[in-house]
């Protein structure tokens, strides 16, 4: 239990097990861009109203930049590095590409993960479901018609596979 | 430097030991941390300790009990609209939370967190630099309020969803303290119209579970308004069960949320009963919840508007729900 104001935290992140020493009160979204170095996650507000920073914590989606570091201690967390194999983006990766689904790409990294989680919910979704998945995902530019469509052309891929 | 003020963390994995924690100087409960972070990276707050309670189990726990269904105050909203129980006979309290926020927050956030929501007013869910360069408010760290400046009361709003649906289903709370030990509480009891203290919980008391009673012949609903249809607080929130004849009410129950610094449950609705719902009695229930709630200018939106607002959706979900 941390009780003093260091604590060593151990994670496992995008499949690798980490060990570091880190301030009881830094925020997750700071750990992860800061000390791990994958910076694929955003800051897009000053505190849970954007969506940008979203990850996966053991499957479930969470807001990074409201939540401990201190209090994922032992969980298996997802970035959006951890969609791409090889160089090949995921599914939802290339859709969100290929349909325009991004333009200045400060949303898509915390769009694409909340996505991800849906999907691994509930492989066919209906636009309702896609929407209320997405409702705590702000973006600036697309006017989200093409995010939707992004999900969809991802879910129809996935299914001819 | 880190954004947020240091404080200690703990993690207790029982009730005794978050109460004795708790009762420390300083000491702040954690739950899900959607209203807590938001607000402490804002500058609202400065606890000395962070008593973690959302891995506690008897605090997670959905189960039939003699005193009705208690849910367990760690339970996330997220595990609340799934749980078979509550889909049962409590649809009600799905209906409201999966109105609260986004999908990603209800993951996390719980059902005694937003039942222990802080109040909200456009002058104080600000910056910390914000705030500052307005001279602060009443509710922290400043001595005038902005909406009611000749007032020496907060105004500021209680806009939890929850409330008002558990309100309308009787609920009670079981609270605990390390002094004290266990109490049991109407949820109406729990609340105050004070917008910087709209809780009546004691320094260090637990919200452990809340109990509710299901209400098998009535037809009941949610209604809020909100300025995007999703994510936004509730300008004005309504919970309506009923049960009636035709078009007679029998029995109603109406609670509002988002109106004044605390929940309402809706008084006199009794009066309401035993005739049939025509423009007399619709026009006697907008007395109840003009006399009953009064909005004060905490939002950007016109408090007139929420005044309106909270009669008109009254009004239609009563409507909606004796033609069901
Ligand atoms: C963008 C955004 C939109 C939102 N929209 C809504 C909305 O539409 N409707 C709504 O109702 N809420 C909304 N919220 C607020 C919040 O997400 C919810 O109210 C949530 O249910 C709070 O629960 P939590 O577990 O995260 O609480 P926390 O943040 O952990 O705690 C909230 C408060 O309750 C206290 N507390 C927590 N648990 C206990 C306990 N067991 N006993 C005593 N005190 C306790 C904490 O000390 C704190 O003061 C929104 C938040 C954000 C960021
Ligand atoms: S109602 Fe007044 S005292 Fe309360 S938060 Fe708003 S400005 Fe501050
Ligand atoms: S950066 Fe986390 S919600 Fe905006
Ligand atoms: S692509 Fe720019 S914010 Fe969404």
């Amino acid at each position: 239990m941390p009780t003093n104001s260091k604590m060593i935290l151990r994670v496992l992140v995008n499949g690798i097990a980490r060990e570091d020493l880190i301030p009881v009160n830094m925020l997750l979204v700071n750990y992860l861009r800061d000390v791990v170095g994958v910076t694929g996650t955003k800051t897009g507000c000053d505190g849970g109203e954007c969506g940008a920073c979203t990850i996966l914590v053991n499957g479930e989606p969470l807001l990074s930049c409201i939540e401990l570091a201190a209090r994922v201690a032992g969980k298996q967390l997802e970035t959006i590095e951890s969609l791409a194999h090889n160089g090949r983006m995921s599914t939802l990766q290339r859709s969100f590409h290929e349909q325009l689904g991004t333009q200045c790409g400060f949303c898509t990294p915390g769009m694409i993960m909340a996505s991800e989680a849906l999907l691994r919910q509930q492989s066919t979704p209906t636009d309702q479901q896609i929407k209320t998945a997405l409702e705590g995902n702000l973006c600036r530019c697309t006017g989200y018609v093409k995010i939707i469509e992004s999900v969809r052309t991802a879910i129809k891929l996935n299914g001819d596979v | 430097m880190e954004i947020l003020p240091e404080f200690e963390l703990h993690q207790p994995d029982s009730v005794a030991t978050a109460v004795k924690l708790g009762a420390q100087t300083g000491a702040k409960y954690l739950a899900g941390g959607t209203d807590l972070m938001p607000n402490l990276r804002h500058g609202l707050g400065d606890p000395i300790s962070l008593i973690d309670v959302s891995g506690i189990a008897d605090m997670q726990a959905i189960e039939n009990t003699a005193m009705g269904l208690r849910i367990g105050a760690s339970v996330t909203l997220q595990q609340l609209v799934t749980n078979p129980l509550v889909l049962a006979n409590y649809s009600l309290l799905i209906e409201a939370a999966n109105t609260i926020a986004g999908t990603t927050h209800r993951h996390h956030a719980t059902v005694g967190g937003n039942l222990c929501l802080d109040t909200r007013c456009q002058y104080y869910n600000q910056s910390e630099w914000w705030r500052k360069s307005n001279s602060y408010c009443l509710k922290y760290k400043g001595d005038s309020c902005h909406v009611a400046p000749n007032g020496n009361v907060c105004r500021a709003a209680f806009s939890g969803d929850l409330a008002p649906a558990m309100l309308v289903h009787g609920a009670q709370v079981e609270i605990w303290s390390a002094k004290g030990g266990q109490r049991i509480i109407d949820l109406d009891d729990m609340y105050q119209d004070d917008g910087a203290n709209s809780l009546l919980l004691k320094p260090g008391e637990l919200l452990v579970a809340v109990l509710v009673k299901p209400l098998p012949t009535f037809n009941t609903g949610y209604r809020k308004v909100r300025v995007r249809g999703g994510l936004d607080f509730p300008l004005a929130g309504v919970a309506v069960a009923v049960q009636g004849r035709g078009n007679k009410l029998e029995q109603v129950m109406i609670a509002l949320t988002g109106t004044d610094s605390r929940p309402i449950l809706l008084k006199g609705c009794d009066d309401l009963c035993g005739k049939p719902l025509d423009d007399a009695a619709l026009k006697a229930l907008e007395r109840l919840v003009r006399t009953q709630t009064k909005p004060m200018r905490s939002t950007f939106i016109p408090n007139q508007y929420r005044s309106k607002v909270a009669v008109n959706i009254s009004r239609r979900l009563l409507l909606d729900l004796l033609m069901r």
